[in-house]
């Protein structure tokens, strides 16, 4: 509010008075950020040099946790694949599909706010109920996706009590919730100015033309976006695996551990053996695993993601 | 024109006619892909009303008949329904207004009032969006343990009143787009920054305010590895514990498991329909657009 500031005098007890004022409200987030986010952070990375029970004070025991992690923890080993084949499959179908369903639903056709709201809906159904639906959609011989199966003479796979079919399992529960990512394309899609789809009409482009060399480019900090949300996302797949695995569907974690999941290992680490300091050695992998992807990912981002503009603000 | 006619394929060159043909696939593709998207609560809810020999039965029971209404009494009487109900509306509508009080608060102060270093702490609370929630879940943890807060609600309530960062970030957002011009001319009328986000700010932005209560409410309601952490007393649990809990002492009853799981999952789904515009206007907000 420059015009409010006048005189030199004034503007110092304004500039203070703010100052004040600025800190004071954001006071409640400077003390969630050192208790909830800076000082964990530390302390984490203290505990995961030490072995920590909780009842008894932590023991420095420098980088032992990380060395068996690396070297002897084959449970480590297998959590970390089950992820990344998690990951490797449901972050190429959530983006591409989102794409693909956002697409035809920005055309103009009949029903388009019914369509958004019924592809959308499973999208926000999440939590123990939703892993429950699941649980039942696929049962071997009753559940939903079997006898529809049925219906075209295919013999369904045993999803969840078979170690080949029990993280496709995951992935077709996830993409029952693409409508998430396909609602931030939409709102992208709708952000294109329709003055561009006219232009390159007028120049001769074909429809087909002109999705690959506008609306792509134009979507392509969205698709970014989408990628980056979905690599974490996925990286930190927990209820359901939990749900599932407690369930009852197999002893360990699923067939042949084929549903310990990297966080589901974290988690038993760390409140069922009560080893904090373990726990968050994993934690920082995860943590790194996580940057290192997304730093690739904004590495490769210069070559395909176009920017109108700066971009301002967001992500 | 006439040659048309004659030539193959001259329905491909009528315009019309062609974006009718691509319309008409669009549509068809939408509505095959729509009823596969609906059918799995489709049969949750007609699982939910069978009797057991209906849900075992082939060829599949769509519709049931009889109508088993009894699955849902049965069902929630089987374990402290209205106890785990209560729990979970403590743990809901608490947070709720804690999140809308102090992100509001802490936004407004981002975006309204400058203050040294602002930018600079701006930058790390995009930061702190970031960062897995597994890295701090155990120092959190032991924090908790050490403060005697395991087996309370405090855990799930007390964080959400210092303004959570993705929440700061999207209101911030929408304060920056009401006009200076409001609050200058309070701040003549001799109206303090608090008083100007608690009679100017808050009543402009209630739009803003309602997406972050819808999420705040739908991540809570949802939350099941919080209560799993810190609620260890079954007199505590929520519904989402409470539901795990339920089947994991009961034989497998997908009548019952099913009726019980709409249930819990019955406020999310009338959220959805009565604040879908406010779940789209997140998106917006955070600046998702192309």
């Amino acid at each position: 509010m420059p015009d409010l500031r006048t005189a030199p005098t004034r503007r110092s007890a304004r500039f203070w008075r703010d100052a004040f004022t600025g800190y004071g409200m954001a006071t409640p987030w400077f003390i969630g950020f050192l208790v909830f986010t800076a000082g964990p952070i530390v302390l984490s990375l203290f505990y995961s040099f030490t072995a920590y029970q909780i009842t008894t004070p932590p023991r420095w025991i420098g980088l032992a946790n990380y060395r068996i992690l690396f070297f002897d923890d084959p449970k480590f080993r297998i959590s970390l694949y089950n992820t990344a084949y998690y990951a490797g499959l449901v972050v190429p179908l959530t983006v591409i599909n989102g794409l693909f369903l956002a697409t035809l639903m920005n055309q103009n056709i009949p029903c388009r706010a019914l369509f958004r709201t019924i592809y959308y809906l499973p999208s926000v159904i999440s939590g123990v109920a939703n892993a429950m639906l699941w649980l039942w959609v696929l049962n071997p011989r009753y559940g939903l996706i079997n006898t529809m199966l049925s219906w075209f003479g295919i013999k369904g796979p045993p999803w969840l009590s078979s170690a080949e079919w029990a993280k496709p399992s995951l992935v077709v529960m996830s993409l029952w919730g693409v409508g998430g990512t396909m609602i931030i394309y939409l709102a992208g899609l709708q952000g294109i100015p329709q003055h561009l789809h006219e232009a390159a009409e007028i120049d001769g482009a074909n429809a087909w033309q002109r999705y690959w060399r506008i609306t792509v480019p134009m979507l392509s900090p969205t698709i970014f976006f989408n990628i980056i949300t979905t690599i974490i996302g996925s990286f930190q797949v927990f209820t359901q695996a939990y749900v599932w695995v407690e369930s009852g569907v197999g002893m360990g974690a699923g067939p042949r551990d084929s549903l310990l999941f990297y966080v589901l290992y974290l988690f038993r680490r760390a409140f069922g053996e009560l080893q904090m300091g373990y726990a968050s050695a994993m934690a920082w992998i995860l943590f790194v695993i996580i940057l290192v992807l997304t730093l690739v990912q904004f590495r490769i981002a210069r070559y395909w993601v176009h920017y109108e503009t700066a971009p301002e603000g967001g992500i | 024109m006439q040659a048309h006619r004659a030539q193959p394929f001259w329905w491909w060159q009528s315009r019309k006619l062609r974006s009718y043909l691509s319309r008409g696939t669009v549509f068809t593709v939408l509505l095959l892909g729509s009823v596969l998207f609906l059918f799995p609560l489709v049969w949750m809810l007609s699982t939910s009303l069978k009797t057991n020999e209906q849900v075992y039965r082939v060829p599949t029971v769509w519709i049931p008949n009889p109508i088993a209404w009894e699955n849902y009494p049965r069902a929630l009487s089987r374990m402290p329904f209205l106890l785990f109900l209560r729990n979970s509306c403590i743990t809901s509508f608490i947070p709720v207004i804690g999140a809308v009080l102090s992100a509001s608060m802490v936004a407004y102060a981002f975006a309204r009032v400058p203050w040294p270093g602002r930018n600079f702490w701006f930058m790390v609370l995009i930061a702190t969006m970031m960062l897995p929630g597994q890295v701090t879940m155990i120092p959190v943890y032991v924090l908790y343990s050490k403060l005697k807060w395991i087996n309370t609600f405090l855990p799930l309530t007390v964080p959400w009143f210092f303004g959570g960062a993705f929440y700061v970030f999207l209101l911030r957002q929408f304060f920056l787009g009401i006009p200076q011009e409001l609050s200058d001319a309070a701040f003549i009328d001799g109206c303090s920054h608090l008083g100007i986000w608690w009679r100017i700010i808050i009543p402009l932005a209630k739009p803003a305010l309602a997406t972050v209560a819808v999420f705040t409410f739908l991540f809570t309601w949802n939350d099941f590895l919080g209560p799993l952490l810190y609620l260890r007393e079954e007199r505590l649990y929520t519904l989402q514990v409470g539901l795990q809990y339920f089947r994991l002492q009961h034989q497998v009853n997908w009548q019952e498991l099913m009726a019980a799981s709409l249930v819990v999952l019955m406020p999310t789904l009338v959220i959805f329909f009565l604040g879908q515009r406010y779940f789209v206007q997140g998106i917006t907000l955070t600046g998702l657009k192309g």
